[in-house]
Order: C-alpha cells, then structure tokens, then sequence
C-alpha cells in the first residue's frame, strides 16, 4: 500500500529474550467481525486486575446496554457494565479461564431499538482532564493487553511527578494473537486520536507507538496517518523478540529506560497503554462507551476459520469458537490469550473478559519430550529478559528452599516463559516459579 | 480430552536428546576421517567405547531405576571416550576409560547433569595414568605411514618408525628436554628431522606458502587420537552446532583465541628464542585442542551458565593448555587444563551473575 523505507537499525531491548514462530498469518488478513448476540452472556465481576467489583444486580433484574452491573469495590478496581439490554437470569460463581472464581451475572439478552449504538459525531474537545479521567474510571476502561490494570489509576499522575513518555503498545508479541494488529489496520485514527485524549491526562513531553516488525504494513499505516493527522506522535519500527510487549521490554527497547525492580512505569516517568485499550479510550471519550466488548483473535490448528472478533464481554468461549467456523477436530489444549503467557482452561462455557485478547485451540502433534534432570545448559539465563538464573531458581524450589529463592529475586520473574520455552530438558520452570512465588509469601 | 498445564505452552523443540544427537552427528565427520586414516581398528575402539558406555548406563539405570538410555548422553560419551583412544590402543583400555567414565565420572554424583567433571574426559585420563606407555603410543595414519619408511633419523632422540609414533607435540616436547631443538620452532624441527608430509600438503605449500607441516595438521594427516587429527571437520562440526544454537560461540572461540595468543607471545621461550616468536595459528591444529575446544570445552554440565562465565571458563583452559603444553611434561595438555577449569566451574558460577534488569545504580533521570 505504501512504498516500504528503509529503516536504518530496529530498535529492541538487549537481554535475553526468545523468538517463537509467531503464526500470526492464520488469522492475520481476517478483519474484524461482530459476531452475532450470544444466547447467553456470563459477565464476571472480577475482570480487571485488583479487587472483584461489587455486583449491583440480582436475578430477575432487568439490565440496559451499557449501564453499570458492577461497581469498582477499592481504588485498584474497575466498574463493569452490561454489554447488552436483557435480564439477568442467574447470579452464580464461575471459573475464569485463569482459574479465578468469582460472582458472575448470567444474563439473557434482548436486544431492543432503544439501545445506544454509540456512534455519531465524536465530540471530546470541550472536555478537561480531570473530567476525562473521572471519565475513563467511569467507563470501567483496564488495560487491555492482559494485566488488566485499571486505566484511571494508571493514568493518575501524582502531584509532583511528569511524564516523559507515552508508549503505545501495539507489538503483540506473542504468537497468533492478531487482534491488535487489526486494530492498527483498520482504525488507526480512532488509535491516534486515543493517544491524544490520553496524552490530554497525562501530559506527556513525548508519544511513542512501537510496532514490532513482522508488522511492517501496521508501522507504515500509523506513519501515514500520524502524517495526515499531524501528531506529534512517533512511530518506532522494534526488531521481533518475544517478550517485547512487557512494558518493562518495551520501554527499554523504545525509550532505553529501565523500570527499577518492584517499580511502576511511572517511576521512570513512562505510562505504557496497549492499543486496544487506547482504541477504547477514543471510544469513551468520543461517544461516551462503557468498556464492554473487545476484540478476540480465535486461532489455532483446531479451528476452522480462525479470525478476529468483536464480542460483548461475557461471550462464552463455544460461541466464539462457532463464530469462527468451529472446531475442526478435538483439540489439546484451550488457552486464553497467547501460547507463551496464556492459561489454559477446560470449560467451553468459560466467559470471556476485558483482558482476553485470544482464544487458541491447539492440537500437538508431536509427543511431547521426556523431561530429563537439569543439563546446565544455560539457555535459560541467556533467556530470561531480567537476568535472573532460572535454573538455581527452580532447584531452590524443588528442594523447598522459598525463602532463599525469594532472596534471589524470585518476585522479579514476570513468567514470561522464556525459560521454560528454550529449556531443552523441559523442565516445568514457570509453574515452579508461580508455586514458589505462592509459597514464598506465605513463609515469610 | 482436553488438558490443562500450566504455561508457556510451546516449546522451541529442543530436547536433551535432540541436542545429544546433534552433537554426534556433529562428530561423525571426524570420527569417519579417524576410520579412514587408521582403518577398521578405530571403528573397533569407538564402537567399544559406546557399547561399554551405554552397557555402564543402563545396569546403573537398573539399580537407580531412572531409564536413561534414550537420551543420548550414554552413546555421546562413549562416542568421545573413543575417538580420544589411539587406534592401536589395547581393546580393554577404551572399556575401562568408558566405564570409569559413565560409572565413576557421571553416576556416583548422581547422573546426567549433576557430574562436576567431564566423563568422557575423566575417562581419558584415568586411562592415561593407568596406562601411560599404552595411552602415548599413536599410529601414523595410512597417508603418512608409506613415507614415513623413508625416514631416518640418526640423531633424533624421537624416533619416527612406520608403526607407531609419539604425537608432533610430544615429538617437539621430547626434543626441546634433550636440548635438539634449541632455535628453532616446532615446524622448523619437524623439518629438520624429515617427518614425513604428505605430497598434498607440499603442493598447497606451494601455491598458498603456509607450512606444509601445519596444512597436514588442517587437514588430518598427522598421528594422534581416532577423533582428533582432522581440525577441518571438527571446525565444520562445532560450526554446525553454533548454528543449531547448540552451543554458543563464547567457549571455542575465547579457548582457541587464548591458547594462540599466549603461545605466539610465550611459545618461543622453551626453545630459546624469547617472546613473540611461538607460532600462532599451527598449535591451534594439533593435538586435541579442536575437539577439545568445541566439543569437551563445551559440554553442558560441566562449563558455566552464564556467557561471561563461559568467557573466563574458556580463557583458563586456554592458559593452562598453554601452561601444559609449553612448560609441562604430560602429553594431557587439554584434557587436564578443561578439567581444571570445570574444577572451577561451580566457583565461576557463584560469582558471575547475569546483570539483572532494573538494578541500574545510575539515577534513570
């Protein structure tokens, strides 16, 4: 579409890092479609990092598109809205696909005229920030790229602190997620627009978009709109490494900054906003809507039609999967989100939330290896994007030494899984890290 | 049915076996250059080393009944217990070398990953000791032997026969102690003493003007050990495993680098003519040192994990292959400097830490 520039070096972060196949072509040229009303939409509470919302409806409740089901219970929490008008058949517990269980409003839809569609003239200029923040809290908008952290508090600056830098990240870095990248492809105004309302809140002396570069067609279409638009804004092409779109990787690989441990972006004057969530930014503040569909990348060597759609919050997983097509044969593994950082589920019932950013439904065909006693290989250290040595970790924790792992700064390890991805002697490191991190608390 | 792990989900496909493997077949070239050049025999010698290696590995499976034959590591050290052996070597040494290796080395600290020395060296020089006059006896390959019968040397304390010969090594080593080699390199005394080239190597000489004595070296026309003589495809092996990301560069490379560098500024001194003027790219050819280099220096278990460990690890082997081969007496110069390094190793590794992320001291601001 655009004539492609040379580019004179990608910019990436330096340490460890590992380069799975990112698969991304299954999906990657399907736009994004609206899949039709579900019968039935499961909206859980606990969507958002922090704590569950309170639950403002009961069974036999009737609901309205958009209105608020769930009210932010703490600071670190998020409101929760109907994605649809209907009544609320069930109140009960459900299990997410991370294996948290919560209260859920089951609720039956019934679509009516009166509903607002959200759409006509975008107007958000006469607004000042705090209203866009207090805005933005309202709508129940969290991150969207998978932490699921509350938007208004990442956007509270406090008093006496700048920022710098405003990252949008839009590298999806990991495989076969492709939902960002539509996104990017298909509105990228509503993206820059976005950044601009954020950048209105949080006043940042720079914004940045880091694109990684199996993206390139994405990178030249958010040069050129940034050209028409004429924002102040920087697209920076980055060199594909897995894990880049961690905000610790893409601050260091886009502004050379590097987040101090235990720390939050805004420690190093840097606020780090998916693009999907900035897209929903745009939305709020230009037609008032509530955070409550997104869109969901279904892939996999199982599905048949794998694609990009936008469903309401609550979209139960065998309805997204018949959106793409269904199942082609019975797979191994259901996972939410991607295959690096993603958890795997076994319920088809599983609703999905505002972080699900993919379904996969994957078939292994090859057995998996025996796992052997650790070789000292290395490949681990040489992987681990924060330096630490997963290999002594995890005999630390085998032999139930948690207080010494967490003096080798266990709490550091995000589980990005780049250990465990190159280790050739398949040693389940993550999952004991996740039980040391558990247990190394509790001993304390 | 459908299951649940917990994550990454994928894997780069590599396995302890698959690298095992890799690491063979990465060793094969030399191994059939080793065949060629000292005939059935050597097959005899390996292919006796790996059945006593893998036999060694599963009765010890037995008794701790972990099943650990598939993974290859049994077949790898006794695959290099075999081509460290001379060809000639009596057939009981390579199976004494490969059970020491696997039972002693490797299983009384627990089996694969848990040995602080390299087995397959161990092996070797348990043997060596043992049997040192059996263990310094080396063949002259089938290129050089027709002319070695050529040779005659009165005044050489060494003796160059069609049969059996020491190493060049150990040949310049014998030399420099009896005071005839005195002023010159090792090249030069090789020359001086009529150790048979090849008419090949005399050709290239010609065309290239690189020694003759160091284009046999390259190439695999000298005496020595089944799986050491050719550098050429024990290059081509370790490239090969760099580019599987097998192994990484740091070891060879800073090995090799150290070694010729050391020994071009200090080489020179046993023969009297002072620093600066040790050869600097022949010594790299011969002996073990290219196997040494790329396929013992390297090994998993025994090197540290980190890159600037691996550094320091490859630089120590290096000095003290240098150390061993300029100023000792034994022949085991590189077997004995990695095993000290891997001695060393767990230290290494205690104080070489990876740089953690976001523990910068400088103020970010």
């Amino acid at each position: 579409m655009f004539k492609e520039e040379r580019m004179p070096r990608y910019l990436t972060f330096q340490k460890g890092g590992v380069h799975p196949d990112d698969m991304k072509s299954l999906s990657k040229d399907s736009p994004i479609k609206r899949i039709e009303m579900p019968s039935e939409l499961i909206v859980s509470m606990s969507q958002h990092l922090g704590a569950p919302a309170k639950c403002l409806k009961q069974k036999g409740d009737s609901v309205k598109k958009g209105e608020l089901i769930g009210e932010a219970s703490s600071f670190i929490s998020a409101n929760i809205h109907s994605p649809v008008t209907g009544t609320v058949t069930d109140v009960r517990k459900v299990t997410l696909a991370n294996s948290v269980c919560c209260d859920a409003l089951v609720i039956s839809p019934a679509p009516s005229e009166e509903d607002p569609s959200y759409d006509g003239p975008a107007d958000y200029s006469s607004k000042t920030p705090e209203e866009l923040l207090a805005m933005v809290k309202d709508l129940g908008l969290v991150g969207m790229g998978g932490a699921t952290f509350p938007m208004n508090v990442k956007l509270s600056v406090p008093i006496g602190k700048t920022v710098d830098f405003l990252v949008l990240n839009g590298v999806e870095c990991e495989p076969y997620l492709t939902a960002d990248y539509r996104l990017m492809m298909e509105k990228p105004e509503n993206i820059l627009k976005g950044a601009m309302i954020i950048a209105q809140i949080v006043k940042p002396k720079q914004i940045k978009i880091g694109i990684e570069a199996n993206k390139m067609d994405a990178v030249l279409l958010m040069k050129h709109t940034v050209e028409k638009l004429g924002f102040p804004i920087e697209v920076v092409p980055l060199k594909m490494k897995y894990p880049q779109g961690d905000e610790k990787q893409l601050l260091k690989a886009t502004t050379g900054r590097e987040i101090p441990s235990g720390k939050l972006p805004l420690d190093i004057g840097s606020i780090v906003c998916n693009v999907g969530t900035v897209n929903a930014t745009y939305e709020a503040a230009a037609f008032g809507k509530p955070l409550m569909e997104r869109i969901v990348t279904v892939s996999g060597n199982c599905i048949k039609n794998p694609g990009n759609f936008l469903a309401p919050i609550g979209t139960k997983v065998s309805d997204l999967i018949a959106a793409a097509g269904g199942l082609s044969e019975e797979p191994d593994k259901l996972i939410s989100g991607g295959p690096m950082m993603g958890f795997a589920f076994w319920d088809m019932d599983t609703p999905i939330a505002k972080g699900t950013s993919g379904i996969l439904a994957l078939k292994f065909n090859e057995k998996p290896a025996k796992q052997t006693h650790c070789i000292h290989c290395g490949k681990c250290v040489a992987a681990c994007p924060i330096g630490l040595e997963p290999t002594r970790l995890y005999n630390l924790i085998d032999h139930g030494r948690y207080a010494e792992a967490m003096a080798s700064d266990l709490m550091d390890c995000k589980e990005c899984g780049c250990c465990a991805f190159s280790c050739p002697a398949h040693l389940p490191l993550v999952q004991a890290f996740k039980t040391g991190k558990k247990l190394g608390r509790v001993k304390k | 049915m459908i299951k649940v792990s917990c994550s990454p989900h994928f894997h780069s496909k590599q396995s302890t076996a698959s690298i095992m493997y890799l690491v063979i077949a990465a060793l094969c070239p030399s191994l059939i250059w080793g065949i060629i050049s000292f005939g059935m025999r050597a097959l005899l010698v390996v292919a006796v080393s790996i059945a006593a290696s893998v036999l060694a590995e599963y009765l010890l499976g037995l008794v701790s009944k972990e099943n650990t034959l598939s993974d290859g590591t049994a077949i790898l050290t006794g695959l290099l217990v075999g081509m460290n052996m001379s060809a000639s070597v009596p057939i009981a040494i390579p199976v004494i070398a490969s059970f020491f290796a696997i039972a002693v080395v490797k299983w009384t600290f627990g089996g694969l990953g848990c040995n602080w020395m390299n087995p397959a060296l161990g092996g070797r020089v348990f043997v060596f000791f043992s049997f040192s006059s059996a263990m310094s006896k080396f063949d002259l390959p089938k290129q050089l032997a027709s002319l070695a019968s050529t040779v005659t040397s009165a005044t050489s304390s060494a003796s160059v026969d069609a049969v059996t010969t020491a190493t060049t090594l150990s040949f310049a080593k014998t030399a420099i102690s009896s005071g005839e080699a005195i002023g010159m390199n090792s090249l030069q005394y090789l020359e001086s003493q009529n150790y048979p080239v090849t008419q090949f190597a005399l050709n290239l000489s010609e065309k290239l003007g690189i020694n003759a004595y160091t284009i046999d070296a390259f190439f695999g026309n000298m005496s020595g050990c089944i799986g050491e003589t050719s550098s050429l495809l024990l290059l081509a092996g370790g490239i090969l495993l760099i580019c599987k990301k097998v192994i990484t560069w740091h070891i060879p490379v800073v090995y090799l680098t150290s070694y010729a560098i050391l020994n071009w500024i200090f080489g020179g001194i046993p023969y009297g003519t002072g620093a600066f003027s040790g050869l600097l790219i022949d010594p790299l050819f011969r002996g073990g040192l290219m196997l040494g280099a790329f396929f013992m220096a390297t090994d998993y278990v025994t090197s540290p994990i980190t890159y600037k460990g691996q550094v320091i690890f490859a630089f120590g082997c290096g000095f003290f292959t240098f150390l061993f081969r300029s100023f000792g007496s034994l022949a085991e110069a590189v077997s004995l400097a990695i095993i000290l390094m891997n001695i060393v190793t767990p230290t290494i590794d205690r104080f070489v830490k990876p740089r953690k992320f976001g523990y910068v001291k400088e103020a970010t601001k």
